[in-house]
């Protein structure tokens, strides 16, 4: 379980982050949705551990986060970044085989070398394998970036697993951005995934996540439901966005239209 | 879910593993060559077999006292003069070289050099020091020690520059590798005017000393220098190959090799601290010779790839082969006198750079 408690974050004097808690179980999949500068990509830095908190505690598996050995947190917690920017010419393998490093931190076996042809399936990208990674397009980076932090966290006997993902939709076209949540969905089905996602598009995280949390100015406005926090009001007190509720007409997911700004 | 055992792939990943030794492999035969064929080459000169039937009887065995007396002057020449100056040239080749590959790898840069953590400006500027204003005092230093009163001299120069440019860019233990550059250039700089000072002032005698300094020999080698540099430059060095995988990893980035279990902090710190070392012990024996820590890396990855596990070993090799030829060609090209090597690593280096800024060039589309 991934505990975050009072937690509050303060960089050179500027707060944030307030008196943020929060739980998440495995088998779950919360979206952070919210505004430009409400705090997101930060607070999934304090997550994952890059950041301590200057208040509070965050905790992964009844432990807080500065207690875990570094070796053994990244064997069950992964993150996927916005910019995947990589030096040098390594090929899509190789770079999936990077997220292995944690298993081997020397010689990658056999096992790993299985396991990340076997991420490069998962995200549907075989063809990819040996292509140089910064000759990708942003779709096919992303992919296998995906394929990377899936290959990190790949056993199921090392668990609870963490997933985390820093707007992987962002700068994808929509096919890919459904491909993306879609892959994080059915990981979070395993049962024992907890997957945390950026997104930025509220009709999108409705679809594939079961929780959603509204963040604006560092402070946790509502984190409920998809059908609770999907709500004209909610959403108009994070975003400053008038706007009316529609229903999916496959299946029924609530979805937000904004009113027309004149 | 995913069954791991029935992927459709060809398997690169686990064949480059298997290339890895093979490439080491001719790396190694290649090298080994160059040795007999260098060793062999000079004033006296000695056929290849038979610098192989000499090779097998060192000066402690007990074959040395049979060596015929037509064959006693090639055996002193190979192991007093030629044996020490291949020794040192690979240890030269594999430091600079395993060098570079880290500090590329640590910088996320391809353009960059060992020497920007210092060492090279420090241990040029120590030696300067000790050779103008050192005197009687450095006479008195050269009695007790000998030959090595200048190379130790240099050498804490090179690690006080380096440990001066480490305070400067670190901050409650974390180090910044781009601060570090730009101390680097700050401080070699400083460096530079002062060693201007110290031609200014240098006697004509002086200034021949200090000319080896800036141009960089491997006429130097005693087997004391290369037992000290193989201690020194060897374990640094075997140190950082450890470190490849880590290193692998910080091409996704500071953060996510963190995540991946990596502490950056002190990844950085040893790699460094290797550095530093491995090259210190080296420049101040040798002096500055240059581009190697660039070159070799680059050739290996153009060949190979990026992976640092298959280039820092094959770097090192590559390192090796390239300052051994370099010096081939310094002391036969203008016999009987000898170029300085470092003039020949910089006039093959900086054609090649210029080459590979040229491609660079190509690829983000200027």
């Amino acid at each position: 379980m991934l505990e975050v408690i009072n937690t509050g974050l303060d960089i050179s004097g500027k707060t944030l982050l307030t008196d943020i808690s929060f739980t998440i179980s495995p088998g779950e999949f919360v979206a952070i949705c919210g505004p430009n500068g409400a705090g997101k990509s930060s607070l999934v830095r304090l997550l994952c551990g890059e950041l301590s908190p200057t208040r509070g505690q965050v905790r992964w598996d009844g432990k807080a986060l500065s207690d875990w050995n570094l070796l053994q947190l990244a064997r069950q917690r992964a993150l996927m970044q916005q910019r995947g920017e990589v030096g040098f010419d390594y090929t899509a393998l190789e770079i999936i085989l990077l997220g292995r490093h944690p298993h081997h931190q020397g010689a990658a076996r056999e096992v790993d070398s299985l396991i990340a042809e076997a991420a490069l399936l998962e995200v549907d990208a075989t063809h990819l394998a040996h292509q140089i990674y910064s000759t990708l397009s942003g779709g096919e980076q992303a992919r296998v970036q995906m394929a990377r932090v899936l290959a990190q966290i790949w056993e199921t006997t090392i668990n609870p697993r963490l997933l985390l993902l820093d707007e992987p939709t962002a700068a994808l076209d929509p096919r890919q951005q459904h491909r993306i949540l879609g892959i994080a969905r059915k990981w979070a089905n395993k049962g024992d995934v907890a997957v945390v996602a950026i997104v930025h598009d509220l009709n999108l995280a409705a679809q594939y996540a079961d929780r959603i949390a509204l963040l604006r100015d560092g402070k946790l406005q509502a984190m409920d439901r998809v059908e609770a926090v999907m709500t004209p009001a909610a959403v108009e007190a994070c975003f400053d966005l008038p706007c009316v509720l529609l229903k999916h007409p496959d299946g029924g997911t609530p979805m937000i239209a904004a009113r027309r700004n004149h | 879910m995913s069954s791991v055992s029935t992927i459709p792939l060809p398997l690169k990943a686990r064949r480059s593993i298997h290339a890895r030794s093979k490439i080491l492999l001719l790396l190694g035969l290649v090298l080994l060559l160059i040795i007999v064929l260098a060793a062999g080459t000079g004033a006296v000169h000695i056929p290849p077999l038979q610098v192989i039937k000499l090779l097998a009887t060192p000066p402690f065995s007990a074959g040395w006292q049979d060596i015929p007396q037509e064959y006693r002057q090639q055996a002193m020449v190979l192991w007093n003069i030629r044996l020490p100056r291949l020794g040192l040239g690979v240890l030269t080749g594999v430091t600079l070289a395993v060098s570079g590959a880290a500090m590329q790898a640590l910088l996320r840069n391809p353009l960059a050099e060992p020497s920007l953590v210092g060492v090279s400006g420090g241990a040029a500027l120590f030696a300067s020091l000790a050779i103008v204003l050192g005197g009687s005092w450095m006479l008195a230093l050269q009695e007790s020690i000998g030959e090595f009163a200048l190379p130790i001299f240099a050498f804490i120069g090179s690690l006080l520059v380096t440990i001066l440019i480490f305070i400067i860019s670190t901050r409650q233990g974390r180090t910044s590798i781009a601060l570090m550059l730009l101390a680097g250039i700050a401080i070699g700089s400083l460096c530079g005017a002062l060693i201007g000072l110290m031609t200014f002032m240098a006697s004509d005698l002086q200034m021949r000393s200090l000319n080896f300094w800036s141009l960089g020999s491997l006429g130097a080698a005693t087997w004391p220098m290369v037992g000290m540099v193989a201690c020194l430059g060897g374990l640094a060095v075997i140190v950082l190959l450890k470190q490849a995988s880590a290193l692998n990893t910080l091409a996704l980035g500071e953060v996510q090799a963190s995540l991946l279990g990596v502490s950056v902090r002190k990844l950085n710190q040893i790699c460094i601290a290797c550095i530093a070392l491995a090259v210190g012990a080296v420049v101040s024996v040798t002096g500055i010779i240059g581009f190697i820590g660039l070159v070799a890396p680059h050739l290996v990855r153009l060949a190979v790839g990026p992976d640092q596990r298959v280039v820092m070993p094959a770097c090192g090799l590559v390192g090796a082969i390239l300052v051994l030829l370099s010096d081939l060609l310094a002391r036969t090209i203008a016999v009987p006198t000898e170029i300085p090597v470092g003039i020949i690593t910089a006039l093959l280096g900086v054609p090649f750079f210029l080459a590979l800024l040229f491609r660079m060039r190509r690829k983000i589309g200027l």
